[in-house]
């Protein structure tokens, strides 16, 4: 193992934690905003994966001018998902916790179950992209441009949220609904039309972070649900009720599952980011940056 | 302790009873083996629902990692059989005291954590567990166990001509699981559960040893989850870590206890009863396509009931909602 190698490995690992981060600031954002844990978040990327591939398909729409559409249209999902499913679960007077997770869960299912009996099992994949299969070197490391893209697109996603939260007034009340909903209330602020500017925000995160990820994953019914466990690590890693938190997440995420494939065969790369999750709650139960 | 209290267990033990006769008969009647398989599989799901809903319900930690126990139960008992020729009864044994004791090791870190924290330690656990499984060579790795057929016997606990023996088994398991559940729910514990599960603070004010409930619930629960791991791995004498450690083994020991009615004695049951045979039948009968409407079925029902029924399908036969934390 050279020195070119293992740089090599962490610079790929820092690009795919940056797009794990990604993916997973959405079920961070719903998560703070409301405490509830959206086990439908790996089925949004699917579909976000495949609005991007028939995007492509149908309209010759390249995923990267494709990524602010489906963004949109997944701003929109997320936002009925809430007001047409999670604002009842959100109502129940019994075992609230439980039937938040089944509710989304059974969300889950029918989802790949729709995208089954649609979409067929078949794998499909993006094969002519702009930026598929081009690779850059810089100082030597070899880098694969849709990805070097996907993170660039991360960190400014990340920022953009930054700026959304901290000045703007949807983005105050948001911070102030997940703050005290009572309260906010009081002022006039409709909860129920935050919350679902919230699904849809998280949404469209997750959205973008599909268009992304189809430039360079195969899209198929399951997809959702090998990065849908990786997410929730990130989340909980860097902290519920923390949005930054997700982008520390990721980060570590991605360095973690690069180094832990240095040392073992591929196939258990997953175990270093578990070990990795495990150790820091054991440490500190809250996450990194949890306030809950 | 009134005398509403006893009469209402009395009368859970009654039922219970009448229900087991009956289900006891029913091979009588139902001759078809895709139907007495089935059976077979709502009966362990009902107990393996019942050992999770012993955790999960009545003391309210929140596990998605059951699999891990279910596995364990499964591959001791095929291991010590295919490769020391032990009988499967004690590998069932062995895989339920590993598993126990695995549950109690694993407890005393992760019981400190709350909320998603847990669920999500859980869920971590049980895939480190699948992905060492898929690699270790010695238990066939990602090709699993083909469990070598040595005649139909109980004391093999193998029976290649009739699904029947696996059916009283099964029905005998679901038994035992429901009295154990019976009795701990009106022992010291069970009360202890409960109070954990509503307020844990306020319990461990009132001097119940918190850390020690929780514990004390893992491995009843771990035990009863790695027996019907065992019994699974004689009942389709093949197992790999794929059929048996996934994620959604852990969910699919959750389910039946949440919607039949979680932390209630016969939500498991109810649940169990209700959801095995409509996945069973839907898988068959419209799954074949491979085009997802058993999926799309299946997602409807779960999403369906957690909306309409929050406290779980139990809600239709009480009158009035039961009052949160003692049994009436």
């Amino acid at each position: 193992m050279t020195t070119a190698t293992i740089i090599q490995s962490l610079a790929s690992g820092l690009l795919m934690g940056l797009l794990y981060g990604l993916v997973a600031v959405g079920l961070a954002l719903i998560f703070g905003l409301m405490d509830v844990t959206n086990f439908a978040h790996g089925e949004f990327l699917m579909l976000a994966m495949y609005i991007t591939f028939f995007l492509f398909a149908f309209f010759a729409i390249d995923p990267l001018l494709a990524m602010p559409l489906v963004g949109a249209a997944m701003f929109l999902f997320g936002a009925l998902v809430y007001l047409f499913v999670v604002r009842f679960a959100m109502r129940a007077r019994a075992n609230i916790g439980m039937v938040q997770i089944f509710t989304t869960f059974g969300l889950a299912i029918l989802m790949r179950g729709l995208a089954q009996y649609f979409f067929t099992p078949d794998y499909r994949s993006i094969n002519v992209s702009w930026l598929g299969g081009k690779t850059v070197s810089i100082g030597g490391v070899f880098l694969p441009v849709p990805q070097l893209v996907g993170a660039g697109v991360s960190l400014l996603a990340f920022g953009a949220l930054y700026f959304f939260i901290k000045k703007t007034d949807f983005g105050r009340a948001l911070e102030a609904t997940r703050e005290d909903a009572g309260a906010v209330a009081l002022v006039g602020i409709d909860k129920n039309k935050v919350f679902a500017l919230g699904w849809g925000l998280g949404g469209a995160l997750v959205g973008i972070a599909g268009a992304v990820m189809a430039m360079f994953f195969y899209i198929y019914p399951d997809v959702g649900a090998s990065f849908a466990l990786i997410a929730y690590v990130t989340v909980a890693l860097g902290g519920f009720g923390s949005v930054f938190g997700a982008f520390a997440g990721g980060i570590i995420v991605g360095l973690v599952e690069a180094s832990t494939a240095l040392i073992l065969p591929p196939s258990l790369k997953s175990i270093g980011i578990y070990a990795v999750y495990l150790l820091v709650v054991f440490i500190r139960p809250r996450g990194l940056f949890g306030s809950m | 302790m009134n005398d509403a209290h006893t009469k209402r267990r009395r009368r859970d033990l009654i039922v219970a009873a009448v229900l087991a006769l009956l289900a006891a008969c029913a091979p009588l009647v139902v001759k078809d083996v895709y139907i007495q398989n089935i059976m077979v599989l709502t009966l362990m799901y009902a107990a393996l629902s019942q050992a999770w809903n012993i955790l999960g319900g009545y003391c309210g930690q929140i596990s998605l990692g059951h699999a891990l126990y279910f596995g364990l139960g499964a591959y001791t008992t095929a291991l010590l059989f295919t490769k020391f020729g032990v009988l499967p009864w004690f590998g069932m044994l062995g895989g339920g005291v590993l598993s126990a004791l695995i549950a109690l090791g694993l407890g005393y870190p992760t019981f400190r954590l709350r909320g998603h924290y847990f669920v999500i330690a859980t869920i971590v656990i049980a895939e480190i567990a699948l992905l060492l499984f898929l690699n270790w060579d010695w238990a066939g790795a990602a090709l699993g166990i083909d469990i070598p057929v040595r005649g139909d016997s109980w004391a093999k606990f193998q029976f290649t001509r009739s699904k029947l023996p696996y059916f009283y088994f099964a029905l005998a398991f679901c038994c035992v699981a429901f009295l154990i559940t019976w009795w701990l729910e009106d022992s010291k514990w069970g009360y202890w559960w409960r109070a954990v599960k509503d307020n844990p603070d306020a319990a461990e004010s009132l001097g119940v040893v918190v850390f020690n409930s929780k514990m004390g619930a893992a491995a009843v629960s771990a035990f009863l989850t790695a027996i019907g791991g065992a019994f699974y791995a004689q009942f389709v004498s093949y197992i790999d870590p794929d059929s048996v450690m996934t994620f959604q083994f852990s969910l699919l020991m959750a389910l039946p206890a949440v919607l039949g009615g979680i932390g209630t004695l016969w939500g498991p049951v109810l649940g169990a009863a209700i959801l095995i045979p409509l996945t069973e039948l839907t898988r068959s009968y419209i799954g074949g396509s491979g085009r997802g409407v058993d999926l799309i079925l299946y997602g409807t029902v779960i999403v369906v009931i957690a909306l309409a029924r929050p406290e779980g399908l139990i809600g239709l036969f009480s009158r009035k909602p039961a009052p949160k934390g003692v049994p009436q």
